[in-house]
């Protein structure tokens, strides 16, 4: 193992997988001569060449078409957003196009193509720039939605992801391009498959289940509220879709308390769809209700202390986490 | 394979009465309520798809919007799963599972059926993309009405395709109404064909009711793409007889003109231009009708007959999972 960033693990990730299957090939707006606007992509058309790192002008719907429309004849795109939210722009493509195909085609067209970039709110980008589109995506059949936190697992979703042959959605995070972890050494194959949880940490007293962005906070909260006896398991989605609700339910079965973190709003968010599932299968093994936070139910504002106050943080946690302690 | 510039008249004419007549049959079993759903007609259209096909390799790609049973049957895909697949049942080309506006065959290269309006222009260079990225020597033939050439999907394609010099003919088949809407109050432009002209694409204006003119045509841009790949456009004029939808009575425009085009019958007219070469018979002629009406009827009993596909497996078409469903 070794110390990477989150960006180098993707990085590894596209060209892992770019020199292992011919069929592959990256494209999107600034992935090849500007280097990734996030960069991602650094280095790859040097290596790959201009054929297989393709730069777009700004036509989200347009490219995102195409790659679905080479994913029917068998290529395996790796189609990127600069933003999912620019994703909006092709939300046709992306929502009915792409997990339509197998159905509409009866069987005759799969699509194995990769949407990936940065999701959910970054810092002070305000409304158009800060969506958490992992529920709007997560509600279609036929999508995938991972929703990788660590470098590790940001390499080894992306690379099961490009490997899956139905449309997956590789929903990164701005905030956590430049945060660092331990990964596998190149020369070891990281596949981490799609509907997989993690406990990122082991507790007894309560779980947290938490994703991309909120992770972070809830491992901090987590070793905060250690001092104060609490002691929480964090237990990390990795995956939206599909879920691994078992891992929830086996989390729970030791705690009997649960908070959900999530970084979408709370409308129809996926901690609705979570708290659905846990009253369902293990209604007897709650101690207290479940407790959700997520973004408020407002569209994201420019000032620093709004935008503070829209989101999810380690003191909404703690709060959530002794409310359902009764502590 | 058969260089299709040579592909026989007579059996081009025997497409365009199949299409013709299934489309007949179609619209009579939907008023029967045998086939739910929109259902849109091709009939007055059958040059466009008849010529193209007939101009173009078997192995070249095919892709369209919703008005598709045509270009499915040009394409190879037999009547009867044609209209099983209107029945809903799981011997249709899509197993029931698509309808009238998505037919897909695989197998003969037809890429759909896509029913959101210029949401396939996008894919359709995209199956263009994987031949250059390839290197293959195909084609893609992708169709599309008057009323796509306004959506920003259709846009954003052509300017792709100029970019990346990518083997594709986007075919307009302009027959004059997105809807109810004429192109007259849809569309800015005198011409469609101008559109291309903003993406540095070729472009030219067809006589869709003409079959041997759009083959021409089509023969020739093609085999200019084959040598060189490069975007092409074509603005096909062309005629629906019927309303936009089975539910549309066309009342937007008059009698005189529906006739006007009807006295220009694509079928019509290849046919008396068989004639006058010698090279058809009336009694010819009723023959190939004759079956034309007779396979379109076998297919209706074939698609009565057929079983749905069973609700257990419902869940099989939602993921692939290597196997197939």
């Amino acid at each position: 193992m070794r110390e990477i960033t989150y960006r180098q693990a993707l990085n590894e990730a596209l060209a892992e997988e770019l020199e292992r299957d011919p069929n592959v090939f990256l494209m999107g707006e600034e992935v090849a001569e500007y280097q990734g606007a996030y960069k991602v992509s650094a280095g790859l058309l040097q290596r790959f060449g201009p054929r297989r790192i393709i730069d777009t002008p700004i036509s989200e719907n347009g490219f995102a078409g195409l790659g679905i429309g080479a994913a029917m004849v068998g290529l395996r795109p790796i189609i990127e957003f600069m933003t999912f939210s620019f994703s909006l722009v092709a939300f046709d493509q992306v929502v009915n196009n792409a997990p339509n195909m197998f159905m509409m085609s009866g069987g005759q067209f799969n699509i194995p193509i990769t949407f990936r970039g940065p999701n959910g709110p970054a810092h002070q980008l305000a409304a158009t720039h800060s969506h958490a589109t992992e529920n709007f995506y997560a509600s279609v059949p036929g999508l995938k939605v991972c929703t990788p936190a660590t470098p590790r697992d940001a390499k080894g979703l992306l690379k099961t992801a490009v490997r899956d042959d139905n449309p997956v959605l590789v929903l990164e995070a701005e905030l956590l391009y430049s945060s660092k972890g331990m990964v596998e050494p190149p020369d070891e194959e990281l596949l981490i498959p799609l509907g997989k949880a993690e406990v990122k940490r082991e507790g007894s007293d309560v779980t947290v289940v938490c994703y991309a962005q909120t992770v972070a906070i809830a491992l901090k909260v987590a070793a905060q509220l250690e001092e104060e006896d609490i002691s929480a398991e964090i237990v990390d989605l990795r995956s939206i879709k599909p879920l691994d609700e078992n891992a929830i339910f086996d989390s729970i079965v030791k705690t009997h308390r649960v908070v959900i973190v999530e970084q979408d709003h709370p409308f129809c968010g996926v901690g609705a769809e979570v708290c659905y599932r846990i009253q369902k299968n293990i209604f007897d093994e709650l101690d207290a209700p479940i407790l959700r936070i997520s973004q408020e139910d407002v569209p994201m504002p420019y000032n620093e202390h709004l935008e503070h106050a829209v989101l999810p943080n380690a003191e909404k946690l703690v709060a959530a986490i002794k409310q359902v302690c009764y502590a | 394979m058969q260089p299709v510039e040579q592909r026989d008249e007579v059996d081009m004419l025997s497409l365009m009465l199949l299409i013709r007549r299934f489309e007949e049959r179609a619209s009579q079993q939907y008023q029967a309520q045998k086939i739910g759903g929109f259902c849109h007609l091709y009939i007055g259209q059958e040059a466009v798809v008849t010529g193209a096909v007939a101009a173009v390799r078997p192995d070249d790609y095919v892709i369209t919007a919703y008005r598709d049973h045509g270009h499915a049957l040009a394409r190879g895909t037999s009547a009867d799963a044609c209209m099983a697949e209107l029945f809903g049942k799981e011997t249709g080309c899509s197993r029931g599972l698509g309808g009238s506006m998505h037919f897909f065959d695989k197998q003969h290269h037809m890429y759909g059926g896509h029913a959101i309006v210029g949401a396939h222009v996008p894919l359709a260079v995209g199956l263009a993309f994987a031949i250059k990225y390839r290197g293959e020597n195909r084609v893609t033939l992708c169709f599309f009405g008057d009323g796509a050439i306004n959506q920003g999907s259709f846009h954003e394609a052509l300017n792709l395709a100029a970019l990346y010099k990518l083997p594709i003919i986007f075919i307009c088949e302009n027959n004059l109404f997105a809807m109810g809407t004429s192109v007259k109050r849809s569309t800015s432009l005198k011409q469609i064909v101008d559109r291309a002209e903003g993406y540095d694409i070729p472009g030219e204006i067809v006589d869709g009711m003409n079959f041997r003119e759009v083959r021409d045509k089509i023969a020739e841009v093609a085999d200019s793409i084959r040598k060189e790949p490069h975007p092409a456009f074509l603005e096909v004029r062309t005629y629906r007889y019927r309303g936009h939808s089975m539910s549309d009575p066309a009342s937007y425009r008059t009698k005189e003109e529906l006739e006007k085009y009807r006295l220009d019958d694509p079928v019509i007219r290849l046919r008396a231009q068989l004639t006058r070469e010698g090279r058809l018979t009336h009694e010819q002629f009723d023959q190939l009708d004759k079956r034309a009406k007779e396979t379109v009827l076998a297919a209706v009993k074939f698609a009565e007959e057929s079983p749905e596909l069973p609700v257990e497996k419902l869940h099989d078409y939602v993921y692939f999972n290597g196997a197939g469903p």
